[in-house]
């Protein structure tokens, strides 16, 4: 009952960037505009919702799609014990989504790792580097296309001499 | 990076590592610090020394397989990384485990749980300068895992809670192992707790020593022992109850100052409560009558299994190997589900027929076997540090399209830097102690 009004209120104050809603296996799902992630976020964040947890967040890699990468973040509300999955799907040449590391302190991570393994980049994120690669590295390994055993070695092999 | 830290350095502060190699960076991890004699001006985190394609490898091993890797996430308490996967395919698939089952993930997830706060109260003991604690916490350890590989068969690389169950029934003698390990357990507690708790050597590197505001640690998404040391009573095992925690009693202990102290103390507060949890488990688990009574015919070796059964089906039970012991098919309804799509045959099965072999090969070659249908899902459980979350995507294959592990322990590391800011070089150590970063968890 209360994931249907979390879904209408987010239908009644976001009419054209609500692209989809519904519930998967007990979680509210929302598809959402790219462009309004800040917004919603942050209307979820504040009273009555009150998800004033960003628990996880993470993007998905489908190739095929025009739409290639789908971001998805699981909000969660300590106060009401629920959690909701918002999801964004960006383009395949470069990628771009608001940050949210205004509203919340560990999306600097969140988006870091993402930009790292995915190579989606978020606008107005303080320092967006590479989290778990190291500087030099080529490529975003969580791509689809990334080959599974590609290696690049931080130093050459010596010669035998 | 370095460079940019660097760059925005002052001329006269002096920069240094600390780590990866460092005896309390736990050698997979790296702060770089900026210093004013020894009050450090800026910090930043480097993780990833660790990282080693997690969910890469996922995405490109079947469901079955992928278990294994599981185990490495965090390496403390691998039976609650293995039920949190378990339990998100099976949120997936919708499969109901049994309840002698359950409790039994209720039993090695507590015990998991209890061996991980001591080791991260050993390690940030003796980081301290407390070595007595770290040996006395091993020494309790000990106890647990012997509890765990008697059942299990391995202290660390477990791959025991499977999808749809467990792998086999415990141990003949688990109850009298469980008991002393409580024994031990809470000797040791004892122990530390007079060895600590109002040592001033300790006391002064953790008393209000990077403290953690509530509504940061909330803005930080920290969860587990860290979230509950602030003060908030967030626990999985009672906001959403999985398997039979509803069934159990326990409390859930919270600090109130979010210092380190208090993230030492709610770790400790949690392992008595655990020690309850499973003093709880052991008469759901105990047996009224023992399987084997009465007289059996002599078991067959799977050779002669397999020439009896080609004219008809053999009457004596199959010899299996020791190793399979509490794999058996009398204990097998009891500890995993029956549906046939989800869990292999039974092993008597596999060696003695043919039908059985076929049904094998079926469940675990490339290919074949588990498919969960295409959707998400995230699944959470209450892990040593905090919500374990996997989320997962099928398109309805024999493996994964995605598998995102949400870390607990990342989450709680990141606000590493900001703690230390404006503190001595010294308070690093217990702060980072206290946080109970593991390397696979945090880098995957």
């Amino acid at each position: 009952m209360e994931e249907k009004d979390v879904l209408t209120a987010l239908d009644g104050a976001f009419p054209g960037d609500i692209l989809e809603s519904g519930t998967s296996l007990g979680d509210p799902v929302v598809r959402i505009r790219p462009s309004a992630l800040a917004a919603v976020a942050a209307f979820l964040k504040t009273e009555p919702w009150t998800f004033t947890m960003l628990l996880d967040a993470t993007c998905v890699d489908y190739p095929d799609r025009p739409e290639r990468f789908e971001m998805v973040y699981h909000f969660f509300s300590l106060a009401r014990n629920r959690r909701i999955r918002i999801k964004a799907s960006l383009p395949a040449t470069a990628p771009e989504i608001g940050s949210l590391s205004a509203l919340w302190k560990n999306a600097d991570w969140l988006e870091r790792e993402i930009f790292d393994m995915f190579g989606v980049r978020f606008a107005g994120h303080p320092d967006l580097r590479r989290l778990l690669m190291y500087d030099g590295f080529e490529g975003h390994p969580l791509r689809k296309d990334y080959p599974l055993r590609m290696r690049q070695p931080l130093f050459k092999k010596r010669e035998a001499s | 990076m370095t460079s940019a830290f660097s760059a925005a350095a002052r001329p006269e502060s002096l920069l240094i590592n600390m780590g990866p190699s460092h005896p309390a960076m736990h050698g997979t991890i790296r702060i770089l610090l900026e210093l004013d004699g020894e009050r450090i001006l800026d910090a930043d985190t480097e993780i990833g020394y660790l990282h080693r394609g997690f969910e890469k490898t996922c995405e490109n091993r079947t469901w079955w397989n992928l278990l294994i890797y599981t185990d490495r996430l965090n390496y403390v308490s691998p039976l609650i990384n293995n039920l949190g996967y378990a339990m998100a395919v099976e949120k997936l698939c919708g499969l109901a485990v049994p309840e002698r089952a359950q409790w039994i993930r209720i039993l090695m997830s507590e015990l998991s749980r209890i061996s991980d706060h001591l080791t991260c109260i050993a390690a940030m003991a003796m980081e301290t300068g407390a070595f007595t604690a770290f040996l006395y916490n091993m020494k309790a350890r000990e106890y647990l895992w012997d509890v765990i590989e008697q059942t299990t068969g391995a202290r660390m690389t477990t791959s025991y809670i499977r999808i749809g169950g467990v792998r086999a029934d415990l141990h003949r003698d688990y109850e009298a192992a469980v008991r002393k390990g409580i024994e031990e357990t809470r000797k040791v507690i004892k122990d530390v707790r007079g060895l600590l708790d109002k040592n001033p050597i300790f006391l002064g590197r953790t008393r209000d020593i990077a403290v953690m505001p509530r509504d940061e640690a909330v803005s930080f998404g920290w969860t587990g022992p860290a979230l509950r040391s602030t003060g908030i009573a967030y626990d999985v095992r009672k906001a959403q109850p999985y398997l039979t925690y509803d069934r159990v009693a326990f409390e859930i202990p919270t600090g109130d100052r979010g210092d380190n102290l208090d993230r030492y103390l709610v770790r400790m507060a949690e392992m008595e409560q655990s020690l309850r949890i499973l003093e709880q488990c052991l008469p759901r688990l105990r047996r009224e009558t023992t399987l084997s009574a009465g007289p059996t015919p002599p078991p067959l070796d799977p050779v002669e299994a397999i020439k009896a059964g080609r004219t008809s089906p053999p009457r004596s039970p199959v010899r299996l190997s020791p190793n399979l012991e509490g794999a058996e098919s009398a204990v097998l309804p009891e500890i995993q589900t029956s549906d046939r799509l989800y869990a292999p045959p039974a092993k008597e099965a596999a060696y003695g027929t043919i039908e059985g072999l076929i049904g094998h090969f079926q469940y675990f070659m490339k290919g074949h076997g588990l498919r969960p249908p295409a959707g998400e899902a995230y699944a959470a459980v209450e892990g040593g540090n905090g919500e374990l979350g996997f989320y997962i995507v099928s398109d309805g294959t024999d493996r994964p399209y995605r598998l995102h592990l949400r870390a607990p322990c990342l989450h709680v590391v990141s606000a590493l830097a900001g703690l230390i800011k404006g503190r001595l070089l010294a308070d690093i150590i217990p702060t980072f102690g206290s946080m109970n970063m593991i390397g696979g968890e945090l880098d995957r």
